[in-house]
């Protein structure tokens, strides 16, 4: 069975954009074969990309479709058939499905008779089919940013289109997009190879040839070899590890066709400046991987990862010049940071006055006002409930958490904001509490990030980012579908996690009411938060988190241990049982509001039944009991005591019609079957939870 | 100072051998400005109206728009006031020159040929590490945006390639590639100095008498850095922006006539070219008000507004000038 070959070539695509891209395209790719029959079933699908190019090579395509046998359905038979010979109406029916009247059958279908023919379909050649559909297949895939280049902008696309090659083995599928026709000739690295065409003979080839020409087509071939060279680099420096860097190795993968290592070194005296400082510019400025001892700490060389391959007089030039640009920027940092320390952060605050935060809203030291007010309430509220911290710290660090944004570095190395400020803090002898806590506000960053470490830190990132959701909101930006530009979502997140993670006594309600807006939006946003808390990072079923946030969503640490209870619990048979009853209760009563019943002063009196009255004594005792367990948070046997209801409650509803004739009868059996369910729901509605 | 020689010349400017000696300041200009030259583009001297890059000259904001293709490259001098240091920071200017390439509409083998100049110049690519890393530019005041990258050569940034997509808020068809070659740089590297004032800007010939960039430049660095930040009177600049922008806003509102004129002659003679000038002074202006940081935060928005109101009106007004001329001059 032939290989097919795709191939675009492009002027260099962003790195950050290729993984997306080549997954999408083997995607498109894949769709575009089966849905036209042409794969057989051990085909194999490889997607490649370097910046200048994105391919796919498939094995196991079917060179021409299979035959097929099409039932067509024309007009029903009582219009086809007249008069013992068919209609014009069946006459035409025939031509357009090209076959002669004779072939014509009637076909009983549901909804009538009707008059069918059976076609034979000839299959297309793959290379027919191929150079068809391959123009609106590439140009489907959706890039973050496109552009125009070629007059009459016919097309957008993330850059310039400047070769294609398509191959059913050698056979040249001639397809046109982008202003260019798709042929057999690829071209290889930029230097290493040189503008020469790379000529493929055959698409099995690609790989092969495409090394030799200098381009290592396959990502994982890079990622590979990236790391190797890392190892051995560093191995030159004695006592040396490179610092991992999973992002980074993605970020060099995705900017190299040819990629080799080299290692270059700085001068001892910049290790003085903060690590931060030395890796940002390393890695986010230069994409240098840093280097460090086996404790950790930075050692003064890097590597960077060349995309290129040369000669030792090559290597020195290479090195000498990246030495050369890191000195610059770290004497750059050096002397910001000096210039930085004349000002000390107190006095900054009030420059924070020509920092805008947002422009309907105010600055940042309108910001920092809002933060003080609200850190002082949560604060307060946290200390009275048994945690120790220091308050004044806290309340310092609040004050001078925004000021580093007026600081040179910053304004240099934005990524640092925050932990530029803890530096700062420290160097000035603020004390270790208030550098902590300005160092670690905008911790976690992600959900991988973990949350910071002092409770003050804790206390300014959930009162900085109330603030900023909260001001938010209030003039409108609230985030919907994709579209969250000022990030409230991350923030939202931050502050489930902390609130979990920290174990902090603070209810969702109190922080948003110390933000001054007790808001239901924010609310619900924070509500949606925690829920996708416990499902991304917790791991919850959603049936598991719909029940337990439907009896209460405002105590996040009580929330996840009530889902950890719950999930415990819910294989077993009892349970389930209890939850089937649940739903079942919640449905009668439902229905017997809308019915206009009404048992708030029905008498339990009416309840004669043994049933009845063991399910009314059960549900008391249960009442009781899970109450009691509640507030000592003992949710497993809460839940345990509520599974073993199941057997009362299946015999009740096993002999006992609750939608009783006799009104006041069935008011009573409604008013019992309603404080079953109220006694068991304080944990979780289990009405939520669906079978397993 | 000796007496002027004429610049050392090259053979074969496709030579990619290292020079034993690397090219001096004006040595790199001559080079790029003959490596382009030969490929068919228009050379043009630095505009002489402060600008704060080479886009901001007309030879850029407004060839770019319109259906006319257009190639030409030139020098420009860039004052970006706020990146003053008195001359005392070694990578720093208030004012660097950047050489700017226009290629409208853009040829398909146009980073084949951008990697020639660099050959050009002097930079033997066997031995270098040549990245194209995505950044996109954008200037809110000109109303413009582009797609592009930075060019990387070992780990330096010395070259700004972009497409642009819009400019004066019009959208442009054709496009149009820049590409902006930070010269300072760029000999810096070549001439391997920690500092942008060393760069050897002239080298006599005969006698190998040198003279440095610090020697020409470093007292313009220091003067109008003492300027800019200490000197400027706030309350005249206001004043000049104020009159300046008046003024080109009377010559943009003047311009809603022309479509309806049909003698081409008329058209033509609107001055849009002197109130883009008006513009680009109004620009300076603000990059001087906020150099001295007397632009507060809720005026900044608003003045940015302001200047881009009046790009955006030049280029509007010039692009329908352009195109009534062209309708009145095919239906003749």
């Amino acid at each position: 069975m032939p290989d097919f070959l795709l191939e675009i070539g492009l002027e260099e695509v962003p790195s950050r954009m290729l993984a997306a891209a080549q997954q999408e395209l083997a995607a498109r790719v894949d769709t575009l074969l089966h849905e036209h029959r042409l794969l057989e079933s051990a085909f194999q699908i490889t997607a490649f990309s370097t910046p200048r190019r994105l391919a796919i090579l498939v094995s196991g395509v079917i060179p021409r479709q299979p035959d097929i046998e099409e039932e067509l359905i024309g007009p029903s038979w009582k219009i086809a058939w007249q008069q013992e010979s068919f209609s014009p109406a069946a006459t035409a029916f025939a031509r357009k499905a090209g076959v002669t009247v004779d072939a014509l059958r009637k076909i009983a279908t549901p909804k009538g008779e009707y008059v069918g023919a059976t076609v034979l379909r000839q299959g297309e050649t793959a290379s027919a089919i191929l150079a068809t559909a391959l123009p609106a297949c590439v140009a489907g895939l959706s890039w973050p940013k496109n552009m125009y280049w070629r007059e009459g902008k016919p097309e957008r696309f993330v850059r310039p289109v400047r070769w294609l090659v398509a191959l059913l083995d050698s056979e040249i599928l001639p397809f046109h997009f982008a202003g260019q026709v798709a042929g057999n000739s690829s071209r290889g690295h930029r230097i290493l190879h040189g503008a020469e065409a790379v000529p493929l003979h055959h698409a099995s080839e690609y790989a092969s040839r495409l090394r030799e020409a200098f381009v290592l087509v396959h990502p994982d071939d890079r990622r590979h070899i990236i790391r190797k060279a890392l190892d051995r680099a560093t191995r030159l420096i004695p006592n040396a590890r490179w610092r991992e860097d999973a992002e980074l190795i993605e970020t060099v993968v995705h900017l190299t066709e040819w990629p080799t290592v080299l290692s270059g070194a700085f001068e001892a005296e910049y290790l003085a400046l903060p690590q931060e400082v030395l890796v940002t510019v390393m890695r986010d400025h230069q994409k240098y991987f840093a280097v460090e001892d086996t404790h950790g700490a930075l050692l003064p060389h890097f590597l960077t990862v060349l995309n290129t391959e040369v000669d030792e007089a090559g290597q020195a030039i290479i090195r000498h010049g990246n030495e050369r640009v890191l000195r610059s920027r770290f004497k750059d940092a050096q002397f910001f940071w000096n210039a930085d320390q004349k000002t000390p952060l107190a006095e900054r605050v009030e420059l924070l006055r020509a920092v805008t935060f947002q422009k309907e809203l105010g600055s940042y030291f309108w910001k920092t006002e809002q933060n003080l007010r609200i850190a002082e309430v949560v604060s307060k509220t946290i200390q009275s409930r048994g945690k120790i911290l220091n308050h004044a710290a806290l309340l310092q660090s609040v004050l001078l958490a925004k000021t580093d944004l007026t600081a040179e570095l910053v304004k240099e190395f934005t990524e640092l904001q925050g932990i530029v400020g803890g530096l700062y803090a420290r160097a000035q002898g603020l004390g270790e509490t208030v550098a902590a806590a300005i160092y670690a506000q905008y911790t976690p960053a992600s959900m991988e990030d973990s949350i910071p470490s002092t409770i003050e830190a804790q206390i300014l990132g959930l009162v900085d980012r109330i603030q900023t959701i909260s001001a938010m909101f209030s003039i409108g930006n609230i985030p919907s579908g994709s579209r969250d530009p000022f990030a409230l979502r991350r923030a939202g997140n931050a502050i489930i996690r902390i609130l979990a993670e920290a174990a902090l006594p603070l209810r969702l309600s109190e922080l948003i009411a110390a933000a001054g807006q007790a808001e239901t939006p924010v609310a619900a946003f924070l509500r949606e938060r925690l829920s996708f808390y416990l499902k991304e990072s917790r791991g919850f079923s959603y049936d598991v988190i719909a029940a337990v946030l439907a009896a209460d969503a405002d105590d996040v640490l009580d929330a996840c241990a009530r889902c950890e209870a719950l999930t415990r619990v819910r294989g077993s048979a009892d349970f389930m049982a209890v939850a089937a009853a649940s739903r079942r209760i919640r449905n009668i009563l439902a229905q017997a509001k809308q019915a206009g019943s009404d048992w708030s002063a029905a008498d339990n009196g009416l309840l004669a039944e043994p049933e009845e009255q063991a399910l009314l004594a059960a549900s008391e005792r249960l009442s009781e009991q899970v109450k009691a367990l509640r507030l000592r948070h003992e949710y497993t046997l809460a839940l345990e005591a509520i599974a073993s209801l199941a057997p009362t409650v299946d015999a009740f509803f096993a002999r006992i019609m609750v939608m009783a004739p006799q009104a006041d009868l069935r008011a009573a059996r409604l008013r019992l079957i309603d404080s079953v369910l109220a006694s068991i729901s304080g944990i979780a509605e289990f009405a939520e939870i669906v079978n397993a | 100072m000796s007496a002027f020689h004429p610049p050392l010349s090259s053979g074969n400017l496709a030579d990619t051998d290292q020079p034993a000696v690397p090219l001096t300041f004006q040595e790199l200009l001559f080079r790029l400005q003959t490596f382009w030259a030969s490929r068919g583009c228009v050379l043009q001297q630095p505009y002489d109206v402060e600008v704060g890059a080479g886009t901001m000259s007309p030879e850029t904001f407004l060839r770019v728009l319109g259906p006319r293709p257009y190639r030409v490259g030139y020098a420009q001098p860039s004052r970006r006031p706020a990146d003053g240091r008195y001359g005392e920071n070694p990578n720093r200017l208030f004012k660097h020159t950047q050489f700017q390439l226009i290629l409208k509409p853009p040829p398909a083998n146009i980073q084949e040929l951008y990697l020639d100049s660099l050959a050009a110049i002097g930079i033997d690519l066997r031995r270098h590490d040549l990245k194209f890393e995505e950044d996109n530019w954008e200037s809110p005041t000109l109303g413009a945006w582009g797609i592009g990258w930075q060019v990387m050569l070992d780990g330096l940034e010395i070259t700004q390639f972009t497409y642009f997509q819009q400019c004066g808020g019009i959208d442009l068809d054709p496009i149009t590639a820049e590409i902006t070659y930070g010269l300072e740089r760029i000999a810096a590297f070549l001439q391997d100095v920690d500092s942008i004032y060393d760069i050897v800007w002239m080298r006599d010939p005969d006698t190998g008498y040198e003279i440095r960039y610090g020697e020409i430049r470093l007292e313009d660095e220091l003067q109008f850095s003492v300027y800019n930040f200490e000197y400027a009177d706030v309350e005249k600049l206001w004043e000049h922006l104020r009159l300046y922008e008046a003024e080109c806003q009377a010559l943009i509102d003047g311009a809603q006539t022309l479509a309806a004129l049909d003698d081409v002659a008329q058209i033509r003679r609107y001055p849009l070219l002197s109130a883009f000038d008006l513009c680009l002074k109004c620009s300076h202006l603000f990059n001087l008000l906020d150099a001295r940081g007397a632009i507060s935060v809720t005026e900044r928005v608003g003045v940015i507004a302001r200047i881009r109101a009046l790009a955006v009106g030049v280029a509007r007004a010039y692009t329908s000038q352009q195109t009534a001329a062209r309708k009145v001059t095919a239906d003749a």
